[in-house]
């Protein structure tokens, strides 16, 4: 099978396409060649062996039947290595193809770089991939919305400014009813903390920020949230392509801390945010190391439960598997930390396989599930290897600390029927800590 | 024929390794300045703990992921690159060329390890064959510049054996040479190039793992 047999209708491809000439593919391409590849680009390509052996990597080839056109390889030949080997001259109707592959069949989870033995990073490619795809206009309309939103407003969701303050307030009225004296502290100059988020939690999971309020009441951290632009940590222009948004928006999230005079920034349990602070988002901008700390909550999670900070009433009996998050274990290794915390919280947790910095990715992340509607059948279908993972666990509960791995999960758990329940730690946590009486 | 075969090991070898030389120290030092030019934000995190970590693990069979995954595969590139280079040091006759012109001397090959070794190279190159037609994901993505690289080096191994059983006669020795040669001017301008640029690929992809992802990339 090759994409075009597998085609699929979406708003922002086609009308992205109606706009092309070959000469504006062809120059575009150049452009990006010439200007913003190097000599990583040059070398994966060249060196690659065409081996295949990292196919089985890759949860859509396993969960389509091996089907090669799936496999990093497949999608690397479909798309990078048409380009150059026809100098960027292609038609529009490749670009379309091109595009679905990159945006929607590959979550830039890097599985595949633990099968290459030269080393080659597709993730690299298909985000160079989108990168032209972007600087041609053709992208896929969900994930462009929020590209869009993120150049508007700063945020993901078209939060407006006073949505957001009206969110926290809100938060805060709801929670002082279970603990009394709890604060949600707005743009609390100099505290130890800030905490960011990412849109979707003001938009559709608000309880998120409720529990996380819980647990810094009942932790007594010295945190503040922003009220200001910044305050939403997600990026989805990484992955559209918009590399200027992506530089803009992170450097408003770092600037924000600055501005706070806070010593650090504590990102809520999101992946691809944390992946954009360290990865992507900090290399456009030229910042080897960050200008501010940031941690991820795993890690203050660990160290709130290192430090005696929060008290359990009990611990959860059932089977509890782990998802790792591609990007904050693959990416990030904080795989040891995340069971340090899952095994404060869970007696019984039982260790899906592979698991660790080999999982398999939930099929969400990357973008995909930002693309919407029109590809959720493939990414769910194009993660039936999560499903037997998942099932062969025999687990109740999923702990998932990363917001499109519960997105993906969710979809992959109903559509297969699992009966598993997804947890965050933070839900975890605040369902397990004292309260007040 | 003599007169054919001492040219092609004395003035077109040197032409060849000159070749070689040159465009392959052009072709390292050209991705060093284009690296240094438009991927310092990648080259910043190249480390050489790390770079070393990776090409360790990857170096023991079976070790990553993807070894054990294709365990056929990895038995053959790994058998198929050690008797590479064991042959193309230890075996007599490059010897005897080497000391001829640099005075260099060592211990070879027995002829018949020789002949063992090169009957497993070709044993491999038939493997390699076998899977770019058969496994549908590598018979996806296979094109033609994949099957030249792997005839340019089935190729020497091909004529050393039949030269070594006397076959096709005076000729032989002389193709031998001259596709020995033609692998040799190939690497920096083919797939071979591999041979120029997996380690600093795989170094690279071993520094990110260990600087920025902080996990092992095996």
């Amino acid at each position: 099978m090759s994409i075009q047999d597998r085609k699929i209708e979406d708003e922002g491809l086609a009308y992205g396409v109606s706009k092309l000439t070959t000469d504006k593919i062809q120059k575009t391409f150049k452009a990006l060649i010439d200007n913003e590849t190097g000599a990583k680009l040059k070398a994966f390509s060249e060196t690659c062996m065409r081996c295949g052996m990292c196919a089985e990597a890759c949860h859509f080839f396993v969960s389509h039947d091996n089907d090669p056109s799936y496999s990093p390889v497949g999608k690397v030949s479909q798309t990078m290595t048409k380009l150059l080997a026809h100098n960027g001259k292609v038609t529009p109707e490749d670009v379309y193809g091109m595009a679905q592959i990159a945006y929607t069949e590959c979550n830039l989870c890097r599985r595949c770089v633990h099968y290459c033995p030269i080393g080659i990073d597709v993730a690299y490619i298909m985000t160079t991939i989108r990168r032209f795809c972007h600087n041609l206009g053709v992208t896929p309309q969900y994930i462009q919305d929020t590209a869009h939103s993120h150049s508007a407003t700063m945020n993901q969701m078209w939060v407006k400014d006073d949505e957001w303050i009206d969110s926290l307030f809100w938060q805060e009225d709801e929670a002082r009813e279970e603990f009394p004296n709890l604060r949600i502290p707005m743009d609390k100059e100099g505290a130890d903390f800030y905490y960011s988020v990412i849109a979707p939690e003001p938009k559709f999971r608000t309880q998120l920020i409720y529990q996380a309020a819980a647990i810094m009441n009942q932790a007594g951290c010295d945190w503040t949230m922003p009220s200001m632009p910044g305050w939403d940590n997600s990026d989805m222009c990484m992955y559209s392509g918009d590399f200027e948004m992506m530089g803009r928006l992170k450097r408003q999230h770092f600037e924000l801390a600055q501005k706070l005079k806070v010593s650090r920034i504590v990102m809520g349990e999101c992946g691809h945010a944390f992946r954009s602070i360290y990865d992507n988002g900090n290399r456009w901008l030229g910042y080897k190391d960050y200008p501010v700390p940031v941690v991820h909550s795993i890690e203050f999670f660990a160290e709130l439960f290192e430090q005696g900070r929060i008290k359990l009433t009990g611990k959860i009996q059932e089977p509890v598997t782990i998802h790792d998050p591609c990007n904050i274990v693959r990416g990030y290794g904080l795989m040891d930390k995340l069971r340090y915390v899952a095994h404060q919280l869970c007696d019984n947790i039982v260790e899906m396989y592979p698991n660790r910095e080999h999982n398999f990715c939930c099929s969400a992340g990357g973008g995909v599930i930002n693309c919407g509607p029109p590809f959720k059948k493939v990414r769910v279908e194009g993660n039936r290897a999560k499903a037997d993972q998942l099932k062969a666990t025999g687990a109740k509960i999923c702990i998932a600390p990363c917001h499109n791995c519960h997105g993906g999960l969710e979809d992959v758990i109903h559509h297969y029927d699992l009966g598993i329940e997804l947890k965050f730690l933070g839900d975890l946590i605040y369902e397990l800590m004292e309260k007040p009486e | 024929m003599n007169s054919l075969y001492n040219f092609a090991v004395g003035p077109l070898a040197w032409a060849a390794f000159i070749i070689l030389a040159v465009t392959a120290v052009w072709r390292l030092w050209s991705m060093y300045v284009l690296a240094t030019q438009k991927d310092a934000s990648s080259i910043a995190y190249m480390n050489w703990r790390f770079s070393l970590r990776s090409i360790f693990n990857w170096l023991i069979p079976y070790k990553s992921l993807g070894w054990k995954t294709n365990p056929m595969l990895t038995a053959v590139t790994f058998v198929f690159h050690v008797s590479f280079v064991v042959l193309v040091i230890f075996v007599t006759p490059h010897q005897i060329l080497l000391e001829n012109t640099f005075g260099v001397t060592y211990p070879t090959l027995s002829p018949q390890s020789a002949e063992v070794l090169t009957l497993i190279v070709i044993v491999c190159c038939c493997y390699f064959a076998y899977r770019r037609l058969t496994n549908v994901t590598v018979r996806y993505v296979t094109r033609s510049n994949d099957w030249i690289s792997l005839g340019l080096v089935a190729a020497p191994f091909i004529t050393a054996l039949l030269g070594s059983w006397g076959l096709g006669g005076e000729i032989m020795p002389v193709l031998h040479v001259l596709t020995a040669l033609a692998l040799i001017v190939a690497i920096p301008f083919t797939r071979l190039s591999h041979i120029l640029f997996a380690l600093f690929t795989r170094a690279y992809i071993g520094s990110e793992f260990g600087g920025v992802r902080h996990c092992k990339d095996w």
